[in-house]
């Protein structure tokens, strides 16, 4: 069997091959031409780019607050009303297979709630994966922050800090350097369940693959393309993650890891 | 001395791969020989080839792959075993390229990329790519789909056909793309699309199968003719390929075809007893009065 990978040079329209391999998306002010499988791989995996990096700006911001809330003291009934919400978020999104929750942001909520429906399908999915991922480091800050000495935050209420300031300044920045290998799981995790975006229409990577194996018969050369893509991003997160944890050590607090990633 | 670790793999994956080339011996020899067949279905390709849950599998297309094996059968003077094996657009021609699946019996278009891959029986039924809408919809022909919602299932020849149209008339479809035909039919029910354009018996089998039958209707020109074929293995010599053939030759021949299309395509079918209601076209006619395997693209010459 040989592999044919002269095939993302050939026209989307035409049984014709493009000799700088790329078409209409990078001409380079030389003419129009028609667009090229390469064009159309690049632009999916833009959209898989998209997605990831909304639905992770999503997890990031819900899930460090609901997991910081999962660990306040339960002495007044706010923060009683507090607990209990957070807890819920997090079983109900962890609990719930992230292609159904995908459709469920789809084709059930948009149901109840018509303005939904006017969103477009990037939004929404970018909303259920960021909602599931949210979960997952929710809990994982939670740990986190459990995971410091209680001394810690007897201390900083002994010098008079807020309930806040004891968050801000003593709590989050240690716990959030405990957890970054895990966050960097899930940040390459969003990456590669970025592909259930497929599902609902998105012209992602994964519904690239199932669209052009079907046209060009070249499944094999389709996958191995949007593979490579998808460890490219899955592992450039990967080093990003190592590089921000290397940046933000600081010597003697917590046990230095060997090589900066988990 | 021992080789490294590293040409271990190689030898060993390339030992693999060895045991995956060799297999391929005759489809007719390896069926004989092991007294099974796999065949080749799907879950929802109309009423061509769908499922009736439980793992029972019927529909135009499978009923036809039974008669070819009860032939077979006479030919081999011994039973067959028929196991079922459910197949997509995506792993159909893989799965009868390495061997899983003997006899594809869906909803496959023959076309000359394929056929350089995997052959293809007789042409059993010609199919015409059609406009599902609402049955209060105004939409009569495509050039009112301009700047509309319209839903495809993504893996088909229907995206491209789509995009090609766009291009050539200059104008924009706003186009969703279901996961599978059910998927892409539910946007049309939601309302999420204003068409979905697909293989004539896909839409007649989606919308028999709707809550509300009358709900929908078929509008519109045929936009693609493309002969839909039962699947198998590329063998030389061919001598499966012939047998399925003149199998099914005979079935053209002495009117059974014509009985089953009338009994999957206008009469009431299995689960539910809906009707696809969808009359005999005379490219299909043509495909049985004179059986032959041409691609689709000998169809579009025409």
């Amino acid at each position: 069997m040989s592999l044919d990978f002269q095939i993302f040079c050939k026209s989307t329209f035409e049984d014709t091959y493009s000799p700088r391999c790329f078409g209409e998306f990078f001409q380079f002010g030389q003419g129009t031409a028609d667009p090229t499988y390469l064009d159309w791989l690049l632009t999916a995996w833009g959209w898989t780019i998209s997605v990831s990096a909304l639905a992770l700006f999503i997890a990031l911001v819900i899930g460090i607050t609901i997991g910081t809330l999962r660990t306040i003291s339960n002495e007044t009934f706010l923060s009683k009303v507090l607990i209990f919400f957070s807890n819920a978020w997090v079983e109900l999104f962890r609990n719930i297979p992230v292609l159904v929750q995908v459709f469920l942001w789809y084709h059930v909520i948009p149901m109840l709630i018509p303005i939904l429906k006017n969103f477009p399908s990037f939004l929404l999915v970018s909303i259920a994966l960021g909602f599931f991922t949210s979960a997952r480091i929710a809990e994982q800050m939670k740990a986190g922050i459990f995971s410091l000495p209680k001394g810690q935050r007897m201390a900083a209420q002994s010098l008079g800090m807020t309930k806040v300031q004891t968050y801000r300044y003593i709590l989050l920045p240690m716990a959030m350097r405990i957890v970054i290998p895990p966050l960097t799981s899930e940040c390459m995790n969003i990456v590669k369940n970025s592909a259930v975006a497929f599902a609902v229409s998105v012209s992602e990577l994964t519904l690239f693959a199932m669209q052009t194996q079907e046209e060009t018969s070249k499944g094999i050369e389709m996958y191995l393309g949007v593979t490579a893509l998808y460890i490219v991003t899955a592992f450039s997160v990967n080093r990003v993650m190592a590089w921000i944890e290397r940046k933000t050590r600081i010597p003697g607090f917590i046990a230095p890891s060997s090589q900066g990633s988990h | 001395m021992k080789p490294s670790k590293f040409v271990q793999v190689i030898l060993f994956s390339s030992s693999l791969l060895g045991i995956v080339c060799t297999t391929q011996a005759g489809t007719l020899e390896k069926i004989a020989e092991t007294k099974t067949i796999t065949m080749g279905v799907r879950d929802s390709s109309g009423a061509l080839s769908y499922t009736l849950g439980d793992g029972k599998y019927t529909g135009f297309h499978v009923e036809i792959c039974k008669r070819v094996i009860a032939d077979l059968e006479k030919k081999l003077k011994t039973s067959i075993k028929v196991e079922y094996q459910s197949v997509t657009s995506q792993n159909r021609i893989p799965l009868v390229q390495n061997g899983t699946v003997d006899l594809e019996c869906g909803s496959t278009t023959n076309n000359a990329t394929r056929q350089k891959d995997v052959s293809f029986a007789v042409t059993t039924y010609v199919e015409e790519v059609r406009i599902a809408v609402k049955a209060d919809s105004n939409i009569t022909s495509i050039a009112q789909l301009v700047n509309k919602k319209v839903a495809t299932t993504t893996g088909t020849t229907s995206v491209q056909l789509l995009r090609k149209h766009e291009r050539a008339n200059g104008v924009n479809f706003e186009e969703i793309f279901g996961k599978d035909h059910a998927d892409s039919f539910l946007l049309l029910e939601s309302g999420r699309a204003d068409a979905f354009v697909m293989d004539g018996s896909i839409l007649a089998g989606n919308i028999a199968n709707a809550k509300n039958p009358k709900d929908f209707k078929i509008v519109g020109e045929v936009l693609s003719v493309e002969p839909i074929a039962i699947m198998m293995r590329k063998d030389s010599p061919a001598s499966f390929k012939t047998e399925v053939d003149n199998s099914i030759k005979a079935m053209m021949k002495d009117g059974t075809i014509a009985k089953m299309y009338k009994q999957w395509f206008q009469d009431p079918i299995p689960p539910k007893g809906n009707r696809v209601g969808l009359e005999l076209s005379e490219n299909t006619k043509n495909a049985w009065a004179n059986p032959n395997d041409k691609p689709a693209e000998d169809y579009i010459k025409k």
